[in-house]
């Protein structure tokens, strides 16, 4: 039995916490070392191979435990005894397994649960938060009973030579039970969230107070607000040129005191409706803090209606962080950039909204002026080529 | 020669025709024709495949976690992908969508249905092969020819797809939209419809199988809990893959015909392009009507084979058999018209949303009657924690764990906000990739001695199982509730956004917890491989289990049974039935051989068999009167 004496001598178990040791201090020599004159250091393969030979190092330790175990029952066979009774210890790990998941689970919940997002800032954005918080509990509540039964069961019920399993092959009544029960929760969730739904989309009227289009294409947010009189005028993306950046029709009389905007500024109460469109490829505009989400969608213009309740400055004080803006990003996968495409959002009072919306400077730039001047002749026969074209 | 033994199993001149016929090298390995050989080269290929794919999450894991660092090894190993270090935000998309496409097509449904529904279908309904080894065997080869493109396609030279492994056009129709769009994309797509071509063939075998060959007393109420799962499995593939291959077709029009199916007023970087009156939106219905019965195809053979093993391991019928099967049809016929709920934003008619919320929520009813019926085979069992049965259990914790979270993103008022957020990656990893590739697993050990003819390592199966239940339910737990705060899926970074910045230290756990999971899989792979050759050799029926492929020898021979193919007495779940010698009863054990245990419910149809009973209870009480 040289082999376990080798393992019993503890030289094993020293040589790994010296290894550990040094190769933790030759690591962090590494970073102190190497982070002062840049990364065009090369691969550091110091540290690849401790990552290597840690790996290795804890793969043996598995196989001379697993060897060990092996010794150990075989031992105990010779002597007539049984072996490890691994049902049983099994079975206590199930056991250990749920105490700790369900103690983890409160943890997360609780710790970054509260990391989630703040209330709602919309109206609608209530109603939905009121729904979740439903659904929640309900589902919370089938989640624990139904963990607890299952790892309780498997403790409860593990092998034993001395006894039989109970043959229940089926009982119609519980399984009537266990059918219906579900059923009519979930009838509940369907008929609750339909309404809200439905709420949430509801389009009647069509207009909001304030109109906006909002025009996703890699990787930006364009934001056009309508002028004094209140209408945004016509797009038609063949028009896309140059200045023109969003393709207005500026032979449509509303188009001319249209406003550019680099920030999405809402008056607080008043019904917003966004008009959102896509240039190139899908985008999604999700404002999370509102509860505000619909794709934009090249050749299908979407809209989303809403109500902000709360103002940047008041949500700033709730949340406690001076700097909280509220933010409208892409949540649909369209590029490289994807990952950094954002407007900030702000919520302000009417009497401070319309101060900054008469700030705001018009799409028709003198630039853009001078060019259709040029341009719009040559427009309107491209077009009309374009169409001969389709026909034939 | 196997298709002769099919059509005529039972005649006893078929073994003669065994020992004319020697096998070289490239038809018994390569070239074979055997259903048990065939799972085995689709289950060889998954775990290669899976094995990929595991190691592109780790390197966006990587990424996600240290976003601002440098790692000069992965220029190393990746070069042009990682100039100084750092992941190139397309490859990072690339990586994203090519996990997702191996994992949910390679893995999960080739890998899982591929290997079951080919070992089991015909071992489990006894039958000597498929309906057509031919087709079976050509499914495999336009299965490896699809995997074969899909990875060459990172030697290319702007790499791999990166549109999602859900190919929206117009992102994936535009090649100036991204590198990830050009070259790339066309091998995926020529990758896409191999694979279905492969499916299809699988699927319609397997459903010829079912019908047409099942075993003397085989009806269909008598078959597996795990034969119904593929059945119906191969039925949802074989209706809704097609509809993937025309969505498909019309996006290789779109790409490379000038065609305007999706496409309509684009512009790109400033150029007007000439596509008008298509629709972005078709395509997410025509990928839908296959991408949701799709999940379903991933979870059915999982949710079967765990309910043959928890049975069999909890030594007890499992309960409410009927209840199973109707859940899974249930399931079948709901999962076609729920596609609507992964669009509900997507400017789809809000009306149409609200129909769709009505019939994703009426799926939730048979998933729950499932959970509740496994929970009642386990209740009052003798459960032996067989590393496959620990597996099983994983997957019921896991489907309920990530099942729960389905009835949030189903609701389309709760899927405003959660729609392509964390919150949805924590749900179908949960639900379809980790409860599947438990199921799969789960499958892989309990069938391993039927495979190899050898056992695996108990041991080392149960450390596999702790380490990656654990590791997955850390990686996936805290997912939620960055989706609860806004955070969305497929961001390269999150250092843009202040409000995300401190989500990087739950970044950083998730990622060693899925280095951790990625190790513990080397003890997997470990087990498998050793085993195969040096493994305990297995005996006829480890697992002291009732179904047909415990009658077949441990040899494995090309046409299963060496002798007529057994006939079928009873179902497939006489577990500790009271009364009976043993604690199983096979299936070909007649009823007249265990007068002692039979039970009224046994001749629901025999009139004849109940009054034999009948008349046997009295001569026993008789008896027992006289002594």
């Amino acid at each position: 039995m040289a082999f376990k004496k080798i393992i019993d001598s503890k030289k094993l178990l020293a040589f790994l916490t010296v290894f550990m040791l040094f190769g933790t201090n030759v690591l962090m020599a590494q970073t102190d070392a190497s982070s002062p004159t840049g990364s065009k250091a090369g691969v550091n393969w110091l540290s690849v191979g401790y990552y290597v030979l840690l790996f290795l190092l804890i793969a043996i330790s598995i196989a001379v435990i697993g060897k060990i175990l092996k010794v150990y029952d075989l031992s105990q066979q010779i002597q007539g005894k049984k072996g490890i009774h691994w049902n049983n210890i099994m079975g206590v790990i199930c056991l250990v397994f749920l105490v700790a998941g369900l103690g983890g689970a409160y943890w997360d919940i609780t710790v970054q649960g509260s990391m989630t997002l703040p209330e709602a800032a919309s109206k609608h954005g209530v109603k939905i938060d009121a729904m979740f918080l439903t659904t929640t509990i309900i589902t919370l509540i089938v989640f624990v009973i139904t963990q607890i039964l299952l790892f309780t069961f498997l403790f409860r019920y593990r092998h034993s030579d001395k006894r039989r399993a109970y043959f229940l092959p089926h009982n119609n009544t519980i399984e009537k039970v266990w059918t219906i029960i579900p059923a009519i929760v979930l009838t509940i969730l369907v008929i609750f969230g339909f309404f809200t739904w439905q709420e949430v989309e509801n389009s009647s009227p069509v207009k909001g107070d304030v109109n906006i289009d909002v025009t996703g294409h890699q990787f930006a947010w364009e934001i056009r607000y309508a002028g004094p009189d209140g209408i945004l005028g016509k797009k038609d993306f063949r028009l896309t040129a140059g200045a023109n950046k969003l393709g207005i029709d500026f032979k449509d009389k509303n188009s001319m005191d249209d406003l550019q905007a680099d920030t999405l500024v809402l008056p607080v109460n008043k019904v917003i409706r966004l008009n959102i469109f896509a240039q190139d490829v899908i985008h999604s505009v999700y404002m999370p803090h509102f509860r505000v989400q619909q794709n934009a969608v090249p050749g299908l213009p979407t809209f989303f209606k809403f109500t902000p309740t709360i103002t940047t400055e008041e949500m700033r004080r709730k949340v406690d962080d001076p700097k909280f803006e509220y933010l409208l990003y892409c949540n649909k996968i369209c590029g490289s950039s994807h990952y950094n495409m954002q407007r900030v959002v702000r919520v302000v009072t009417e009497g401070e909204y319309n101060q900054w919306i008469a700030k705001q400077k018009p799409y028709l730039t003198p630039a853009l002026r001078t060019e259709l001047k040029l341009a719009a002749a040559d427009q309107k026969k491209s077009i009309t080529q374009n169409r001969l074209a389709l026909n034939n | 020669m196997s298709t002769l033994a099919v059509h005529d199993h039972g005649v006893a001149h078929h073994e003669e025709g065994h020992e004319h016929h020697h096998d070289t090298f490239l038809t018994k390995y390569v070239f074979s024709q055997d259903h048990k050989m065939i799972a085995k080269q689709f289950l060889i290929t998954g775990i290669t495949m899976a094995v990929i794919a595991m190691l592109l999450s780790i390197l966006f894991r990587i990424q996600l976690a240290y976003p601002d660092k440098s790692f000069p090894l992965l220029e190393t190993l990746l070069g042009r992908f990682a100039p100084e270090g750092r992941l190139d935000p397309e490859f990072y998309l690339s990586l994203v969508t090519i996990h997702g496409t191996i994992m949910v097509f390679f893995v999960l449904t080739a890998g899982l249905s591929g290997t079951f529904s080919n070992l089991l279908i015909p071992l489990q309904v006894g039958a000597r092969d498929m309906a057509s080894p031919f087709i079976n065997m050509l499914s495999y080869w336009f299965f490896l020819t699809a995997c074969v493109i899909m990875l060459s396609s990172f030697f290319i030279q702007k790499g791999p797809a990166g549109p999602g492994w859900t190919i929206y056009p117009p992102l994936s129709a535009l090649p100036t939209a991204m590198k990830g769009s050009g070259m790339g994309m066309t091998l995926w797509l020529i990758s896409m419809v191999c694979f279905v071509a492969s499916s299809l063939m699988g699927g319609i075998n397997y459903v010829s199988t079912v019908l047409n060959m099942r075993t003397k007393g085989m009806d269909l109420w008598k078959m597996p809990l795990t034969i119904w799962a593929f059945f119906l499995t191969a039925i949802l593939g074989v209706l809704s893959f097609p509809v993937l291959v025309a969505g498909v077709v019309l996006l290789i029009f779109d790409r490379s015909f000038g065609t305007s199916f999706y496409l309509s007023d684009i512009v790109v970087n400033g150029q007007v392009m000439p596509f008008e009156g298509g629709s972005p939106i078709l395509f997410q219905h025509l990928f839908w009507f296959l991408g949701h019965p799709e999940v379903y195809i991933v979870i059915m053979p999982a949710m079967g084979i765990s309910s043959e093993v928890m049975s069999v391991n909890s030594r007890k019928p499992i309960f409410g058999y009927h209840a199973m099967v109707y859940s899974l049809i249930g399931i079948t016929v709901l999962s076609f018209i729920v596609w609507g709920h992964h669009m509900f934003i997507t400017g789809m008619n809000p009306f149409l949303g609200g129909v769709f919320m009505i019939t994703t929520l009426i799926i939730a009813v048979p998933s729950a009657v499932k959970t509740f019926n496994w929970l009642a085979t386990l209740w009052r069992g003798n459960i032996r924690f067989t590393p496959a049965m620990l597996f099983a259990i994983g997957m019921v914790s896991f489907f309920i764990s990530g099942g729960i979270t389905g009835i949030f993103l189903g609701n389309a008022a709760l899927d405003i906000n959660l729609h392509d957020t964390y919150f949805v990656v924590a749900h179908f990893h949960l639900v379809m990739g980790s409860a599947a590739i438990f199921g799969m697993l789960a499958g892989v050990y309990h069938w391993f001695p039927k495979m190899f003819g050898k056992m695996m390592d108990e041991k080392l199966g149960y450390l596999h199982f702790w380490l990656t239940f654990i590791g997955a339910y850390l990686v996936f737990f805290p997912m939620h509730f960055m989706g609860l705060d806004g955070v969305p899926r497929r961001y390269y970074a999150f250092t843009e956004f202040a409000s995300m910045q401190r989500w990087l230290s739950v970044n950083m756990f998730i990622t060693w917890a899925a280095i951790m999971s990625a190790c513990a899989q080397v003890a997997f792979l470990y087990n498998f491989i050793t085993s195969i050759f040096w493994g305990r050799k297995a005996t006829q029926n480890p697992w002291q289990a009732n179904t047909l492929e415990w009658t077949t020898p441990v040899e494995r021979l090309h046409g299963n049974w060496p002798g007529e193919i057994p006939s079928v007495y009873r179902w497939p779940y006489d577990y500790s039935k009271p009364g009976a010698e043993e604690d199983y009863i096979l299936q070909t054990t007649p009823l007249s051989q265990t007068m002692s245990s039979n039970l009224p419910h046994d001749f629901e149809d025999n009139p004849a068999g109940l009054e034999a009973l009948n008349k046997w209870t009295s001569t026993q009480k008789a008896n027992e009167e006289v002594k």
